[in-house]
């Protein structure tokens, strides 16, 4: 059955550069840069990297971002606070933005 | 468990394995092992040196690891005679092979492994043993090991796989972690690990799954740091192994559908730099029956050295300096990304 997700594609990440070369060797030197060893730790990044995986729902990023943090020795634990990070976050945010409705509500209401 | 040995298993034959891993390396259509180390001018592949003597006393084991590439356990019985291991002192005392790697199975089952060892000491060689560290906690016969340890000098290498119980039970069996904690407490406690002892006790990491290992320097730290602060543990450096997809783990890789997409990483990651400096060009590998081998996963894949005398009683130095080194495609799991090698990653 034809999908529009094919598990295989992450593998073909770097062709993007087939289309438009100078902007994908840019993103691909930034990209890499920014997972390097820095303030934050490689292994932090990748947990971050995990949860916002998870935010943006993005099953290539949570295929490539599982593997990865298991690589750099994180536990299962780790890995699943961070997703409850994201999750939080992103509840928090739906949540917190009821103030506004809350506001609205009041402000036309008797 | 069993080992696939005493279950009958397809895959103890080394034939099975090595059919299994060409047939997989065909229908992928990926390059055979020989033509990325020609595409290189490493092929064939040559020795470098003759600094390790890696023996394997025998396949017999208190543990049954998941990932155990010598299919090792308690039901096996295969284990160096007395005899065997006088023709290995008598080649050692013939040569200057400066470190003798002694490992298993567990070593230390072998009723000549003290022995072994000192003979070993007395011919002046560096003495590695590599101890699963649960032997030392199995029976009480084995709890002075660490002061015999100590009394040789012996560099002591332990597998231990992840620094929680959870992860290390799953590969290595229930309890593991726990003995495996208190043996590294009866290590440090005659002064293995500790700093300025000269007692060096180094941790083997592998992963416990169908990944590869992550940046040894970053894992060490971590492991340095969790077992001092959880279990005031210290030990001196950390080894990141790669799974090698051999026997029980080419198993695990097979029946938990992950052999394909293994492999894949392994030749995705090859790395010209690792595959220079792969171990098997600075070591023979002796089995338990006295036959010669380029390193222990070639030991398990019953290839014997390229040379006309194949077991030590015939060990010729220089025939094994001109002998091409015999690989397959297992060899992808020592050449991928940092690469891999008993004492960690070699690029």
């Amino acid at each position: 059955m034809e999908t529009y997700y094919d598990p295989a594609d992450l593998k073909k990440f770097g062709q993007i550069s087939e289309f438009q070369k100078e902007l994908a060797d840019k993103f691909f030197s930034y990209y890499g840069a920014v997972f390097a060893e820095g303030a934050l730790t490689a292994r932090e990044k990748s947990l971050i990297a995990l949860a916002v995986a998870h935010t943006v729902q993005c099953a290539y990023c949570i295929d490539a971002y599982t593997n990865d943090t298991l690589e750099k020795g994180c536990t299962e634990a780790e890995m699943m606070e961070a997703v409850h990070v994201a999750a939080a976050i992103r509840g928090g945010s739906t949540l917190v933005h009821s103030v506004q409705m809350m506001n609205k509500v009041k402000q036309v209401s008797m | 468990m069993k080992s696939l040995k005493a279950s009958g298993h397809q895959l103890s034959s080394a034939a099975a394995q090595i059919d299994l891993l060409e047939q997989q390396a065909a229908t992928q259509q990926r390059p055979p092992f020989r033509d990325q180390l020609q595409s290189i001018d490493l092929f064939p592949l040559r020795p470098t040196g003759l600094d390790v003597l890696q023996i394997n006393v025998g396949k017999m084991c208190n543990q049954v690891c998941k990932h155990c590439h010598v299919d090792a356990g308690p039901d096996r019985k295969e284990i160096m005679t007395r005899e065997t291991m006088q023709e290995c002192l008598n080649v050692l005392a013939q040569t200057s092979i400066p470190v003798v790697d002694l490992t298993g199975g567990a070593p230390e089952m072998n009723p000549n492994f003290r022995w072994f060892v000192e003979e070993i000491s007395k011919l002046g060689r560096h003495v590695i043993v590599r101890c699963n560290l649960t032997i030392i906690v199995a029976n009480p016969k084995y709890n002075d090991l660490p002061d015999f340890f100590r009394q040789h000098q012996v560099e002591v290498v332990s597998s231990l796989p992840f620094y929680n119980a959870d992860k290390t039970d799953r590969q290595r069996g229930q309890g593991v972690f726990q003995d495996s904690i208190k043996a590294l407490h009866m290590l440090n406690a005659v002064g293995y690990g500790q700093p300025d002892s000269g007692l060096i006790l180094n941790l083997v990491y592998n992963p416990a799954g169908a990944f590869m290992p992550g940046s040894q320097v970053s894992l060490e730290q971590q492991f340095k740091r969790v077992l001092l602060s959880e279990f005031g543990i210290v030990f001196n450096s950390l080894f990141a192994i790669t799974n090698i997809p051999v026997s029980r783990y080419l198993d695990y890789l097979v029946a938990s559908g992950n052999h394909d997409s293994y492999m894949e990483k392994l030749v995705n990651a090859f790395n010209p730099t690792a595959a220079a400096g792969v171990m098997c060009r600075n070591m023979i590998s002796v089995g338990w029956d006295g036959q010669l081998y380029d390193c222990d996963f070639n030991q398990m894949l019953d290839l014997t050295v390229r040379v006309p005398g194949r077991h030590i009683s015939e060990f010729d130095a220089d025939a094994l300096m001109q002998r091409t080194i015999i690989v397959n495609e297992h060899c992808y799991g020592c050449t991928a990304g940092a690469g891999s090698s008993c004492g960690g990653t070699t690029a």
